[in-house]
């Protein structure tokens, strides 16, 4: 990288941390979307077992978390394009100044 | 109830309406109008909605019915890949810009080096995973058909039990093939959008999500009776629990992720008609904005309709019969409108990306080896690829139709799709190890798709089929060939896992698997290696792959070439703008590399860049400067180097043969010169006694009064004189023999003493004037192995020359032998006054007399010559003495005894102790 500045003025470095956010937004996604793993899921026992041995998640609270999930999601992507539109847009500047 | 002639008027009414607006929208885009709506992300975000197809819209409700959240990881999967647009999409997109890639076969064949046996693996394996989905699609709108016909009472009553959905199918694929062929094929460049499909897609779009929010408002505060209502009912329903296996859950969201990237329909919506890198920023978070409401209400309708409708309803069709139920007619109208958007959509983007795979990669470059004589030649080439990808469009739909017919119809929903998303997730390590990494092989692309399709095909599309249709039951149960290890749904011997995630675990590992470890261990071909590199570094604005030089004339070639694929106008405008840029107005742009790469992508984007490829360097042709070609050159200027140094070696050897013949000749003059001195010195040397011969035996014969004695005086002069004559033709003879090396050596062995006693006894035989002779007999007892009689032939000459021409007055002559490293010495020194320095080069010649003086005809010393090379040996004037001194020189090995008894030996035989 020839001659690009160590330390940036506030604005850049704003811009770049904006940048790291878009780029680290879908893993933080996937962790979120990834917790249902760890829910409880009941036993399918051909005996079916008539009281519920441990708590389950119900439908409705694990679709509250879902779309919540979702809709969090969305707004931090929307609100990171509206600070970094053009930063990220302007072609092949993304790369010149952000450090891959 | 809504009458099924009713539907059917409101759906053709509704087709009209979307053929009116992909008109508009394609004579706008010619005017040059409305630009702004066309390019606008709003319309690049909706186009991306042919995600969701009928398999969301009415399938979604199904799967949420059988099996609670899990639907709703179809729609996670994208949501995340678009939300990381950066990481995967960004790349895609730019790449596909840069590329004029017009389909994920055309990227992973560019990538890997143009191949176009990728290609067609790509597009083979394309077509046999979308074929399902397309069948799926046609299957819902007949389905939801049918629902309208059950429920129309007066056609029920009439007998019309139900309608005939093979016909119903084949007209719904009729409608869809004129649809993509009028609006898809209206322009060979796909680079360029397909304007009045995007628009009518985004219309779709927007009607298929407004139907099902409608559908969903009505039933959450409709029937439900509001929203804490409708999540209380959801707890209380039969898909109340959370119940999803971690491991599906896991699986499809990745599933779902990689057929975001991989449908050839996402591609091609996706990559191919982005024309701006701001609309996929922006989709980044509309497009998820899209698929989440498209989801929200799934869990209400499902759950609603699992309440209210009667037990064995098709839970796929809740969207639908809810309303219908309800008598919500027009409620009932939108949605099967929504419904049937979602299908018509996929289908003709699908289709649409399909056929230009099709065309341009099994198509194009079929007819492209059956015509030879090549693009330049007769025939538009733009009429042969739109007719191409028409056919391929009508194949396509048809294999669709032919599958649903076959098919019978039957199997969820849900089911179809995740078989049809398993088979293209195949194409992501080579897709994304081809724009990630640089060590991507096409051998290892090669080796992981196959490997990959054929771990899907039995794991996932042949069981699929149900028991003894495709895989025998013997083979599901016990494997492939009785071998336990094969089963479809436990390979490996792991069994008790999902058969889904079975299928996508394995071949998905499978195929990365095997893709790293050969791109690992095999080795790029050069352009693959420039093409990776361009591909893997596509932000670095890489120059180009590699150079085409062309002359002049080739631009015209060029034109009409371009004119045939790009149509006239465009072609011109393009060549025109290049001149532009070059410079020079009027005239064709000079064929410059850049030019011909920027033509050579232009095209590409009309038939696939292997296509493009292939028919640019027909026409540069042999002027085309690839890397192929480089290297090709570095070989031949190799072989040139190596040409030209076998030249040098031969002219070298030309001239040593030159110099050689030169020297030979030089040679036969010298001996030509010494024949003619010979025959004149012979003729002398022969005339002077036949001339004293004559003359006395004229005078004998002519005088008759000649005293005796007088007569016996001249008659001796003529017997002396024919004895020299005689002698002197004995010597001739005799050098003749020894130059013509026709003399066999009879080789015996002896003593030195008494060959140098025979010697001298010889040569002073009848000697006026005594020579004294003084020697070594302690060191002339040497033991000789050699021609006896020649060497002593030697001896005698010298020992006569200095008999005869030492001058001292008391002649003396030294015979010293000795032995040396090199063999035996034996010097001959007189004491006489030697001969001049001038004269040293000529005793050895024939007829050389220094002197003048003496009988000989001075062959003497010529013949020693000969003698001593015949017996391997040297005889030399030594100049460097007082008197004459000559020496003999006698190889060491006479010094040895005699390899092979050829004659009697004289004197004892001794043995190597009488050597000094």
């Amino acid at each position: 990288m020839p001659r690009s500045p160590i330390f940036l003025e506030k604005r850049g470095y704003r811009q770049r941390r904006m940048m790291d956010a878009v780029r680290l937004l879908p893993f933080l996604g996937l962790m979120l979307w990834m917790v249902p793993l760890l829910w409880p899921v009941p036993e399918i026992l051909p005996d079916a077992t008539p009281e519920p041995t441990e708590p389950t998640i119900a439908m409705s609270v694990a679709l509250r978390y879902l779309f919540g999930v979702w809709a969090l999601l969305i707004l931090a992507t929307w609100a990171l394009w509206r600070r970094t539109r053009d930063v990220a847009s302007d072609g092949g500047a993304d790369t010149k100044d952000g450090p891959r | 109830m809504v009458s099924l002639n009713q539907l059917v008027a409101v759906c053709l009414m509704y087709v009209a309406g979307l053929f009116i607006v992909a008109f508009a929208a394609e004579r706008a885009a010619l005017r040059g109008q409305g630009g702004w709506l066309l390019r606008s992300p709003l319309v690049y975000t909706l186009s991306l909605s042919i995600y969701c197809t009928a398999w969301t819209f009415y399938g979604a409700v199904g799967y949420a019915a059988r099996s609670g959240l899990e639907y709703v990881t179809i729609y996670l999967g994208p949501s995340l890949v678009m939300i990381g647009w950066w990481w995967g999409l960004r790349r895609l997109v730019r790449i596909g810009r840069s590329h004029r890639v017009t389909s994920i076969a055309d990227l992973i064949s560019s990538r890997y080096g143009k191949s176009n046996t990728l290609a067609i693996v790509v597009t083979v394996m394309a077509v046999i995973g979308v074929t399902p989905y397309i069948a799926l699609q046609l299957q819902s709108v007949i389905l939801s058909l049918s629902i309208f016909a059950a429920a129309d009472v007066p056609l029920a009553e009439a007998g019309g039990d139900v309608i005939n959905r093979g016909q119903a199918a084949l007209w719904v694929a009729a409608g869809l093939t004129l649809f993509t062929v009028l609006f898809g094929t209206r322009n060979l460049n796909v680079n360029e959008r397909h304007h009045g499909v995007v628009i009518a897609i985004a219309v779709e779009a927007v009607v298929k999500l407004l139907a099902l929010v409608a559908v969903g408002i009505y039933v959450i505060w409709g029937l439900a009776g509001g929203l804490s209502e409708t999540l209380a009912r959801i707890d209380a329903s039969d898909i109340g629990q959370w119940e999803v296996q971690g491991s599906r859950w896991a699986a499809l969201t990745v599933l779902s992720g990689a057929a975001l990237l991989c449908l050839p329909r996402m591609f091609q919506v996706m990559v191919v008609e982005n024309d701006d890198e701001r609309q996929l920023q922006i989709a980044s978070w509309a497009f998820p904005l899209y698929m989440m409401l498209m989801s929200l209400f799934v869990v209400p309708i499902a759950v609603v309709g699992l309440d209210l409708m009667p037990e064995g309803a098709n839970p796929d069709l809740f969207v639908l019969s809810l309303p219908l139920s309800q008598g919500q007619n027009g409620l009932a109208m939108l949605s099967f409108l929504g419904g049937f958007s979602s299908a018509t959509s996929m289908v003709i983007v699908a289709t649409l990306a399909l056929s230009t795979m099709v065309s341009n990669h099994i198509v194009m470059p079929i007819w492209l080896a059956f015509r030879r004589d090549g693009a330049t030649q007769s025939g538009d080439v733009r009429n042969i690829v739109i007719l191409a990808r028409r056919l391929s469009i009508f194949c396509v739909v048809g294999l669709g139709y032919l599958y649903y017919r076959a098919s019978g119809g039957s199997g969820a929903l849900a089911a179809i799709g995740t078989i049809s998303f398993g088979g293209v997730a195949q194409f992501l390590p080579a897709m994304l190890g081809g724009v990630l990494w640089r060590g991507a092989t096409r051998a290892g692309a090669l080796c992981g798709l196959g490997t990959g399709f054929v771990l899907w095909v039995f794991t996932m599309l042949l069981p699929s089929f149900g028991a003894d249709v495709a895989l025998s039951s013997a083979t599901l149960e016990s494997g492939l060939w009785g071998l336990a290890w094969l089963r479809p749904e436990a390979l490996f011997g792991i069994a008790g896992i999902d058969p889904t995630v079975h299928a996508v675990v394995w071949s998905l590992a499978l195929n990365t698997l095997v893709f790293v470890v050969v791109s690992l261990f095999s080795f790029p071909a050069p352009l693959e290696r420039l093409q990776g590199a361009q591909f893997v570094n596509v932000f670095d604005h890489s120059g180009p792959a590699r150079g085409w030089t062309a002359s002049v004339a080739g631009s015209e070639d060029l034109m009409i070439m371009a004119q045939r694929i790009l149509g006239a106008t465009e072609a011109q405008a393009f060549f025109a703008r290049e001149a532009e840029r070059q410079g020079h107005g009027q005239r064709l742009p000079e064929p410059t590399p850049r030019f011909v790469q920027a033509l050579e992508r232009e095209l590409a984007a009309s038939v696939g860049a292997a296509t493009a490829h292939a028919m640019v360097a027909q026409i540069v042709g042999g002027a085309s400067v690839s890397v192929q070609d480089l290297l090709a050159v570095a070989d031949e200027s190799a072989q040139m180097l190596e040409y030209s140094s076998q030249l040098e070696t031969k002219s070298r050897e030309l001239t040593e043969t030159a110099a050689q013949l030169r020297a030979a000749n030089e040679k036969l003059t010298q001996l030509s010169l010494q024949k003619d001195s010979f025959l004149s010195q012979i003729s002398h040397e022969l005339r002077t006694p036949m001339t004293s011969i004559r003359s006395f035996s004229e005078i004998l014969r002519d005088a008759p009064d000649l005293t005796d004695a007088d007569k016996n005086r001249y008659a001796t002069i003529i017997h002396s004189e024919t004895i020299r004559l005689t002698r002197l033709l004995d010597d001739l003879l005799d050098l003749s023999v020894l130059e013509n090396g026709q003399v066999t050596l009879n080789q015996r062995e002896g003593n030195l003493r008494d060959l140098l006693d025979l010697a001298v006894t010889t040569a002073q035989a009848g000697a006026t004037r005594p020579l004294e002779v003084l020697r070594d007999p302690q060191a002339e007892d040497i033991t000789l192995t050699s021609d006896l009689d020649r060497l002593v032939q030697v001896f005698i000459n010298l020992v006569t020359n200095a008999r005869k021409y030492c001058a001292a007055d008391q002649p003396q002559l030294v015979i010293s032998p000795q032995v040396t490293a090199q063999g035996l010495v034996i010097d001959f020194v007189d004491n006489g006054h030697g001969i001049d320095a001038g004269s040293e080069a000529l005793i050895f010649e024939k007829f050389s007399r220094i002197t003048g003086e003496g009988d000989g005809a001075g062959l003497g010393l010529a013949i020693c010559r000969e003698i001593m090379c015949r017996l391997g040996g040297e005889i030399s004037f030594l100049g460097n003495v007082p008197g004459t001194a000559f020496r003999v020189q006698l190889p060491q090995s006479v010094l040895a005894p005699p390899a092979r008894d050829t004659g009697p030996a004289v004197g004892p035989v001794v043995g190597a102790d009488t050597r000094s």
